[in-house]
């Protein structure tokens, strides 16, 4: 297959989970990543669909995404809610607001539409080059400036972040927030720039398997990147054995992503790797 | 009883601000949904129907996630339940077991298939340290495309030409309480559940260990009580009874499979749960009403699109509602401890 194909099968997933990696390495798991993801796309789409500009389309994606994001985090972080009841949440209200949005503006019968498409540069458009582009990006940004140092202590063990004169949920905030803009971007990417319309429940458990990527990754940017296009070779790769003439029923292949991801996870394990906070919510004792 | 009451205003107040911001007319709408969820027998025994599948896949999130194991598969335990189901109903059908044992044999294999389902979970996350919310979703996932190959493969009816499993004979289904509803015996079973988990979280010392694992770590290893088993078991339980949820749907509703017998009752079982505060007996009630809400919903369909999409956002909004006040009420008592 052709590799520009499978990156672009592969970048709504890629680029959720390298957001993911970001909220996670500071300690929140966002289990309503699907959702934001599910915002991005529904929103996106509707930009532009109603502007005809693809770049505005995934401008309110991604802003749509920090919104969600911000919403997420008032729960988790501010008020120290379990953060997968809140991203449960979050997954059920995005499935019900797109669903019921697009069925007042489109109907309820699933309109096909046209998108505007993004340009391409030597075959490869804009995003998949900030995809790329944001391997060594998110990898510097967490390993190499101060900001990242104090988010990964966030995660790690808050109480010397917070002895160390920095607020904790802060730097969460900020960390969710750069997560949420990812999810956004994946979303309206998946309905601009992969499918060109949007289907209601389109993102159908790619925000879920971005979460598992995350850990398959062992939390390091190019790790997860090649896991997120392994999942995307899984994922094309019935419409390659179709093409190739290979009887396979199809409804298997299409839960060989999901088996492949489980599969590894079991392998891997879990390790010592995730972030020693992840998933636990700050309290400052005042 | 003022708890009950607050909460009852406040859901009603958020189905109707939902209805509003959808630019629905607030009365009418809620007029309509209250006669298609209670007006005659008919939408009594409609809500009751969706009544039955929330609450017994509800009881299945209570004992997972009193335990400190989030569930998030309650979909996948709810199809390999009806698939289990299936599976052994094929051959029941045309041997000389009579109908009432071969109705109690598909509910059984479903209670093992979900618990199955359920269990590699739990033995995932003890094992192999797989996070149960990870885990339970991706095999959500499995479960459904596998029942989308089997009602096209191996299981379908050979005689239609759509993916559908052939038709429970009338004998093996559940008993249904008369000819013109479809109010079926899998209400005793919903409240057998419900009974069945109060008494086994409050009433057993297995329950009791299980409420303790869910409430921390520290507190079960002083108590020396082995947290994996503990979980483990939780998972065991939780996944045979959601897959018990799919049993009865199987035998009681649906009476064959197709690709549209997962109808997410195992994920909106979540928000149920949480909503009833994790207790048996409020989850149940909680189950009512959203039986109900699915039921009225049912009635807007003549005059908007929507429907069932505003269910999701009412369940949501209706979860975050509930953990904002808790987090503001949790605030306040810590300030009073303090000052």
């Amino acid at each position: 297959m052709d590799l520009a194909v499978l990156l672009v099968y592969a970048a709504p997933i890629a680029l959720a989970a390298l957001g993911e990696l970001i909220s996670q390495k500071s300690g929140v798991i966002n289990i309503g990543l699907e959702g934001m993801m599910l915002l991005g796309a529904f929103f996106g789409m509707l930009a532009a669909y109603l502007t005809g500009s693809p770049w505005l389309g995934l401008g309110l994606g991604v802003s749509v995404g920090i919104a969600a994001s911000l919403a997420s985090g008032w729960f988790c972080i501010s008020l120290g809610a379990d953060q997968v009841v809140v991203g449960t949440a979050v997954n059920l209200f995005a499935l019900g607001l797109t669903g019921s949005l697009f069925r007042a503006r489109f109907g309820a019968s699933g309109q096909l539409l046209s998108l505007p498409k993004l340009p391409q540069f030597f075959g490869i458009d804009p995003v998949i080059l900030l995809m790329i582009a944001s391997i060594p990006a998110v990898w510097w940004l967490l390993a190499k400036t101060g900001w990242g140092l104090v988010v990964r202590s966030a995660g790690e063990y808050p109480k010397a972040t917070e002895a160390a004169g920095f607020s904790v949920n802060k730097f969460r905030f900020q960390a969710v927030a750069i997560g949420g803009a990812f999810a956004g971007l994946a979303g309206a990417y998946l309905s601009i720039g992969v499918a060109g319309s949007f289907a209601e429940n389109m993102t159908n458990g790619r925000g879920f398997i971005a979460i598992a990527m995350v850990t398959f990754g062992r939390w390091k940017p190019l790790f997860v990147f090649l896991a997120a296009v392994l999942i995307g070779f899984f994922d094309s790769l019935q419409y390659l054995l179709q093409a190739k003439g290979v009887q396979v029923p199809s409804q298997l292949m299409l839960a060989l992503p999901y088996v492949v991801a489980l599969l590894v996870l079991v392998i891997v394990g879990k390790g010592t790797s995730a972030p020693a906070s992840l998933g636990v919510a700050y309290r400052r004792e005042d | 009883m003022i708890r009950a009451f607050g909460t009852f205003a406040g859901l009603l107040l958020i189905v109707a601000l939902t209805l509003a911001l959808f630019g629905l007319p607030v009365g009418h709408s809620l007029s309509l949904m209250a006669q298609g969820a209670f007006g005659d027998k008919l939408a009594i025994t409609r809500t009751l129907v969706k009544t039955i599948p929330l609450t017994i896949t509800g009881m299945g999130i209570v004992v997972a996630w009193r335990a400190g194991m989030y569930n998030i598969g309650g979909e996948g335990q709810f199809v390999a339940g009806g698939l289990a189901g299936c599976l052994i109903a094929t051959p029941l059908r045309d041997s000389a077991v009579p109908a009432w044992i071969a109705v109690l044999l598909i509910l059984a294999a479903s209670v093992v298939g979900g618990g199955l389902w359920g269990g590699i979970a739990g033995w995932l996350k003890n094992r192999r340290g797989v996070d149960v919310v990870i885990s339970t979703i991706l095999l959500n996932f499995i479960a459904i495309q596998l029942l989308a190959w089997l009602v096209a493969g191996p299981l379908r009816d050979v005689k239609s030409g759509l993916p559908l499993t052939p038709e429970l004979p009338e004998g093996m289904m559940l008993p249904r309480f008369d000819r013109q509803t479809d109010l079926h015996a899998g209400i005793f079973v919903a409240v057998l559940a419900v009974a069945v988990v109060y008494v086994f979280l409050y009433l057993t010392k297995a329950g009791f260990r299980t409420r303790l694992v869910g409430a921390g770590e520290s507190a079960a290893r002083a108590n020396r009580i082995d947290a994996d088993r503990v979980r483990a078991n939780a998972m065991l339980i939780s996944g045979a009874l959601c897959g018990l949820a799919g049993g009865v749907e199987y035998a009681g509703v649906a009476g064959q499979l197709g690709t549209s017998f997962a109808q997410g009752w195992g994920f909106l079982a979540i928000p149920v749960a949480l909503l009833g505060g994790l207790h048996p007996i409020w989850v149940f009630l909680s189950a009512l009403y959203f039986g109900a809400l699915f039921a009225g919903s049912r009635s807007l369909a003549g005059f908007t699109d929507q429907g069932t999409t505003l269910i999701y956002i009412i369940q949501a909004a209706a979860v975050l509602g509930l953990i904002g006040l808790r987090a503001v009420g949790g605030k306040r008592r810590i300030q009073a401890e303090v000052a």
